[in-house]
């Protein structure tokens, strides 16, 4: 049988794991951050600069990774809103739909960006 | 099915190791059948805490294979054939082997103002509360609680705070915050309404997951969440 390692074993259930998605995407997007505000000082250095930049970012690797953000993003505020939910509305017994529902939207944010891109 | 169970049970307090015993296989043997024979058979010394056997304690909580679980309720045979790991229940200081020290859960129970703090005088008539009313049923929703702290060993806020007063004692808090006869709101929802009160749970439901009675407490400490907001914008908490 294949069992998870005795610390996740009992974590192995939806809503932990849509609690892990939520810390570590928000993780991510604080790390991006950073690097999106110096993408965006590249303005205040001249036209070239950013223009440069913009350029780079047309890399397929980038778009990818790009892709990931999207999903990311998409991710952290369904599961923002899931929350919000539990806490401020009347308890749902759907709560497995619930995690369902935000990752089939990351997914569905992910890939729509993803097809924008190819169409572009 | 193999004849034997490997049963590796852990031995000492907070240091320790496990040990491994050869238990025969029966019908219908829950894990408690497993460490009585062990106990009873092959070694005396093992520790362990249990009452009625048959769920209605809760005093036989320990962690098996990774999990909590009452071992009264938990047949060996679900558990599949490979070894079977027993361990005391976790955020618990360990005593000896699988008993743990309960008091801290306990404390908490205290500590988020489980007791009912009555709003009338004894010589009052009965209260009437409709048993369908809202607030009553939100109280019927968590009072069968019995306190065997399978969902405070779930809980990954109570490992990362240790002053987490937990699931157990905010559903407990819940109940009393929904009940018209109790007279301690204002203290009640203050003790709750701290750093290591209700808003630190993160609804990762690990305790509705795992409590063997099928209760809520994520729904009762999002019940507590919203009283504390409601009380704190009328200035109360």
């Amino acid at each position: 049988m294949n069992r998870p390692p005795p610390a996740f074993r009992h974590r192995n259930h939806p809503a932990w794991w849509a609690f892990a998605v939520h810390r570590i995407s928000g993780l991510v997007l604080a790390l991006f951050l950073p690097l999106h505000f110096w993408a965006l000082g590249q303005a205040i250095a001249g036209e070239a600069a950013l223009d440069g930049f913009l350029r780079w970012t047309a890399n397929p690797l980038a778009k990818l990774a790009e892709t990931g953000l999207v999903i990311l993003l998409a991710a952290h505020l369904a599961g923002g809103l899931r929350i919000l939910a539990i806490e401020f509305l009347p308890w749902s017994p759907r709560q497995k739909a619930a995690v369902a529902a935000s990752a089939g939207f990351a997914v569905a944010a992910g890939l729509l960006f993803l097809f924008n891109v190819g169409a572009a | 099915m193999k004849a034997a169970i490997e049963a590796r049970i852990w031995r000492g307090g907070a240091e320790g190791r496990f040990e491994t015993f050869s238990v025969p296989r029966r019908d219908s043997q829950t894990v408690l059948d497993v460490v009585t024979f062990v106990q009873r058979r092959l070694d005396p010394t093992l520790s362990y805490r249990y009452a009625c056997r048959v769920g209605m304690c809760g005093s036989c909580a320990m962690t098996v294979n990774g999990r909590p679980r009452w071992t009264c309720r938990t047949h060996v045979s679900r558990l599949g054939e490979g070894p079977l790991t027993i361990e005391p229940l976790a955020n618990l200081p360990r005593i000896k082997d699988l008993a743990v020290d309960m008091v801290p859960f306990f404390d908490k129970w205290a500590k988020a103002g489980g007791r009912f703090v009555p709003s009338a005088d004894a010589g009052a008539d009965f209260a009437a509360v409709e048993p369908a009313s809202p607030a009553r049923r939100e109280a019927d929703a968590g009072i069968e609680c019995i306190g065997c702290a399978v969902c405070y060993a779930a809980c990954d806020l109570v490992s990362w705070n240790p002053d987490y007063l937990g699931p157990a004692a905010l559903n407990r808090a819940w109940t009393l915050v929904s009940d018209v006869r109790d007279g301690g709101q204002a203290e009640r929802l203050a003790a709750v309404a701290g750093d290591a009160g209700c808003h630190a749970c993160h609804s990762q439901q690990s305790c509705r997951e795992h409590c063997p009675k099928s209760l809520n407490p994520t729904a009762s400490i999002a019940g507590l969440k919203r009283a504390a907001l409601r009380a704190a914008l009328k200035g109360g908490a």
